[in-house]
């Protein structure tokens, strides 16, 4: 299996993949939510600093984490989004839902 | 110019053919001399298309995806057709955020993020019969989701 997920101190951490989409999303959500499920998730960040595609498969794993963040009353933050992604985030709707920093 | 020249695919309906899809598509095109974030539209529309194949057209990952696509003159145009369950609504698909597979946390964007990234799509469907999901992208002119700012 491969590690997306880093977990320290109350953050979570989600190494987002080069490539995201139906086929990689259910990875990437499987890992997170066993996660989110058994530790206390403060701070939950998706990096996309090695992202170049994402569809809306993609979107869909980030809304469903951050709902789920939202049960627990946690931060969700986007970083490190390249051109394509802000606008992968604009034409989604997403940039009005989720916190966006660079590191 | 370029002259008309076309292709043909055709794959089983598994989740790891959507890579591959996009990326035969983003190769095919390159005689264009398209920008990136014009592949970048282009193969995220391609994506959309075949995973709504895969997921909502089939449930047996064996049965074939066919995609075609051409380009002539500054135009791209593709198809993403499977021969499986169809749509009831077509219209009702299409409207963002509706989605019949919510357990599978589909955004229900798929319809509109083609929308979004090509300048003209159809959707031809058939309970029973199948769906075939038709787009085109004239390569050189800017859309609106390029001049969000």
């Amino acid at each position: 299996m491969e590690n997306y997920c880093e977990w320290k101190e109350g953050c979570l951490l989600v190494h987002m993949p080069k490539e995201l989409d139906h086929h990689q999303a259910g990875l990437i959500r499987a890992e997170a939510d066993l996660i989110i499920d058994t530790c206390r998730v403060q701070t939950l960040v998706f990096d996309f600093k090695k992202t170049e595609f994402m569809d809306s498969s993609g979107i869909g794993v980030i809304i469903g984490r951050s709902r789920k963040m939202s049960y627990q009353g946690g931060r969700v933050v986007a970083q490190n989004l390249n051109q394509r992604m802000e606008k992968i985030f604009v034409v989604s709707g997403l940039h009005k839902m989720i916190e966006k920093e660079n590191s | 110019m370029t002259q008309r020249n076309e292709m043909r695919l055709e794959f089983d309906a598994r989740s790891m053919n959507e890579g591959f899809a996009r990326t035969a598509v983003a190769a095919f095109i390159m005689e264009l001399n398209p920008t990136l974030d014009e592949v970048a539209d282009v193969k995220t529309a391609v994506s959309e298309a075949v995973t709504n194949a895969i997921i909502h057209g089939y449930d047996n990952p064996q049965e074939k995806v066919v995609l075609t696509c051409s380009v002539e003159g500054t135009a791209v145009e593709l198809t993403v057709e499977d021969r499986g369950k169809g749509i009831e609504d077509v219209a009702r698909a299409m409207e963002p955020f509706y989605t019949t597979r919510p357990e599978l946390e589909r955004s229900g964007m798929g319809f509109a993020f083609m929308e979004a990234f090509m300048d003209d799509v159809r959707v031809t469907s058939s309970p029973g019969k199948g769906t075939t999901v038709w787009m085109r992208k004239n390569l050189g002119n800017p859309k609106v989701a390029d001049t969000y700012e």
